[in-house]
């Protein structure tokens, strides 16, 4: 019982970090309609931008939260101007060609990140730096909370409420929820519907790097690759909620953190990987458009 | 001579063209190069199998399936456990025959078991599903011990050659030139077109797009077979959602729909990683930046849907 509460506790965190992926995922689906397989390498730049702002600004030896706070943003803006870039040179020239093309963009700036990061970081893993000295918090029967644990999840929940704020009560977020909604009637409708669609790849990428740099401070262990895996998971938990559907992406990443943990811990870790696909298949098989995505009827 | 005869002739030209070839291309290949080109040449030979075959799921009906590593995985272990269990010893060509016949089948089996439930999806969904159903290939391969699991399976007799790639990678073409450029073969473009007019047309589109599939993944599975027989080891590593992804890109950069694109990108996809090893370290680097410039530069594909025939560049659609 005790080992299953820490199991649920564990899966909640890895589930928030799935969840803020999931949600550049999904974002970037709602307005290009793309599979922005880059995605998880940018959450690897967050998490090395994390590191390197924290030893240029000389708080790697020093524990304290502020100091984490502001390495985090930093690494938040710095991965924002960089999906800016991407998003200018790599997808928008081709945004009226087939969307294959794009796609296939995509595979490259995701091999150029990844083959780039290990000529630039150097392809052994670092360390990140103990920011913050791991201490059990809150104890419920043998199950431990760490401060890490909570930061992680606060954090994030923080960050999907920021994120919902801005996309349900401002101008720019009707824009942004215009523009998925049509592309040609939002910018009929005098919305510069570049500008919104550079604003989601920063909004993504900012998560997608708040993400790495909380993962760098639970597991300190980073390298050029690691967002390979995260970066498919939260795509499957992105496609898991109904690709497009904000709370779908949480609600996804959430369930796929939760179960991996519990897999990993009941049943074997090498099946791990395996299992965030058969729930996938399992879900898409009844409702083939996710759990929170309409049925969409197809006119002649 | 008579007009069917002659039609016949005029038809085969480019395969029989192709399968002589080999001929002076094997005796060139021999005298010529040594080790290292012959390996590039056998895998360009086992991507030109998979592109076209993957061309045919992707380019040519439309459904855009990021799932080709896991039947290239199924071929590679199937054909490996022929070799190595079923038929120890036998180290004939019939042998690598029988092995490759088999993976290939188990591929299509296994195309037609993940086929049927997964090709009701559209669009991203499918895309998504096939790439589950890869990875959860790769990962029950892992976990089986008969065939190694995590250390991989080696000792497969080596029985592969030049030869057998040249002459699989020819059938694999022709006969996938032959099924989509038939009067039949239209049902493949006109799902990929619209498939609802197609269904109104009296296509039974779930039928076509299921023989795609299988077809499809027949063909991976047997290049899985020459890869296995060709290296001697396998492992799972070798088989991850990146080499799916690998072969999507080499189909979108010769243009979805063209055969010809497909061998063209998945030759020239194979040799570019070794023709930059000068740049050593930025090898990778400038290979992705490649990619994305010609991506850039033809949004379309290389060949744009078009093929390489013999009299024109011809529309793929109209393409005899």
């Amino acid at each position: 019982m005790d080992q299953l509460a820490q199991q649920l506790v564990n899966g909640l965190a890895w589930g928030s970090i799935y969840a803020l992926i999931a949600l550049g995922y999904t974002m970037v689906y709602g307005v290009l309609r793309l599979i922005n397989f880059a995605h998880g390498d940018i959450y690897m730049v967050g998490a090395m931008c994390a590191f390197y702002f924290a030893h240029w600004l000389g708080l790697a030896d020093t524990v304290s939260l502020p100091g984490f706070g502001l390495v985090m943003l930093l690494a938040m803006l710095a991965c924002a101007a960089l999906g800016a870039i991407i998003e200018r040179i790599a997808y928008r020239p081709l945004r009226r060609q087939p969307r294959a093309a794009m796609l296939t963009t995509a595979i490259g700036v995701s091999m150029l990140l990844e083959y780039g990061g290990q000529l630039v970081f150097g392809p052994d893993p670092k360390f990140f730096p103990q920011l913050i000295e791991s201490a059990p918090v809150i104890r419920i029967g043998g199950a431990v909370i760490t401060n890490i644990d909570l930061l992680v999840i606060g954090t994030a929940l923080a960050l999907m409420i920021a994120l919902r704020w801005l996309v349900m009560r401002t101008r720019v977020g009707m824009a942004l929820r215009a523009v998925s909604f049509s592309y040609d009637a939002s910018a009929l409708m005098g919305i510069n519907v570049n500008t919104i669609i550079t604003l989601t790849f920063m909004l993504g990428s900012a998560l997608a790097a708040a993400a790495g740099a909380m993962v760098a401070l639970r597991n300190p262990k980073i390298e050029p690759l690691m967002g390979l895996m995260p970066g498919i998971k939260a795509f499957v938990a992105a496609v898991l909620g109904g690709i497009g559907n904000f709370p779908g992406a949480v609600a996804g990443g959430l369930l796929m953190g939760v179960t991996e943990t519990l897999v990993s811990a009941y049943i074997s870790s090498t099946y791990r990987d395996a299992v965030a696909f058969v729930i996938l298949i399992a879900v898409l098989l009844v409702k083939p458009a996710g759990l929170f995505g309409s049925a969409r009827v197809e006119k002649v | 001579m008579s007009s069917p005869a002659r039609h016949l002739l005029r038809r085969n030209v480019w395969p029989a063209a192709a399968v002589f070839a080999l001929w002076p291309l094997g005796a060139a290949l021999g005298q010529l190069v040594n080790a290292y080109h012959l390996q590039i040449a056998v895998y360009i030979g086992i991507n030109i199998i998979l592109a076209t075959s993957l061309n045919l799921i992707n380019g040519v009906t439309g459904q855009f399936s990021l799932g080709h590593a896991g039947f290239l995985a199924i071929g590679a272990y199937v054909s490996a456990a022929v070799t190595l269990f079923v038929w120890p010893g036998g180290a004939s060509q019939l042998t690598l025959v029988v092995a490759l016949l088999a993976g290939g089948v188990a591929a299509a089996f296994a195309g037609l078991v993940v086929g049927i439930p997964t090709l009701r999806l559209r669009g991203d969904y499918l895309a998504i599903a096939t790439l589950g159903f890869g990875e959860i290939i790769r990962v029950v391969i892992l976990n089986t011990d008969a065939v190694g699991g995590a250390r991989g399976l080696s000792g497969i007799p080596v029985l592969a050659s030049f030869t057998s790639v040249y002459v699989c990678a020819v059938l694999c073409v022709v006969s996938l030139w032959r099924m989509v450029y038939s009067q039949r073969g239209t049902a493949f473009f006109a799902i990929r077109e619209d498939e609802i007019a197609a269904a109104a047309m009296g296509i039974d589109t779930t039928r076509y797009k299921i023989l795609a599939f299988t077809v499809g993944a027949f063909w991976a599975g047997l290049a899985g077979g020459l890869l296995a027989h060709f290296i001697g080891y396998i492992h799972t590593n070798s088989f991850t959602f990146l080499r799916s992804v690998e072969i999507v890109a080499m189909v979108v950069l010769g243009g979805l729909g063209s055969m010809t694109g497909a061998v063209l990108s998945a030759t020239i996809l194979t040799l570019l990683p070794e023709l930059l090893r000068f740049g050593a370290e930025y090898r990778m680097v400038m290979y992705s930046l490649l990619l994305i410039g010609l991506m850039l530069a033809r949004p379309s594909g290389l060949m744009g849907g078009a093929e390489i025939t013999r009299w024109r560049f011809s529309s793929s659609t109209t393409a005899r």
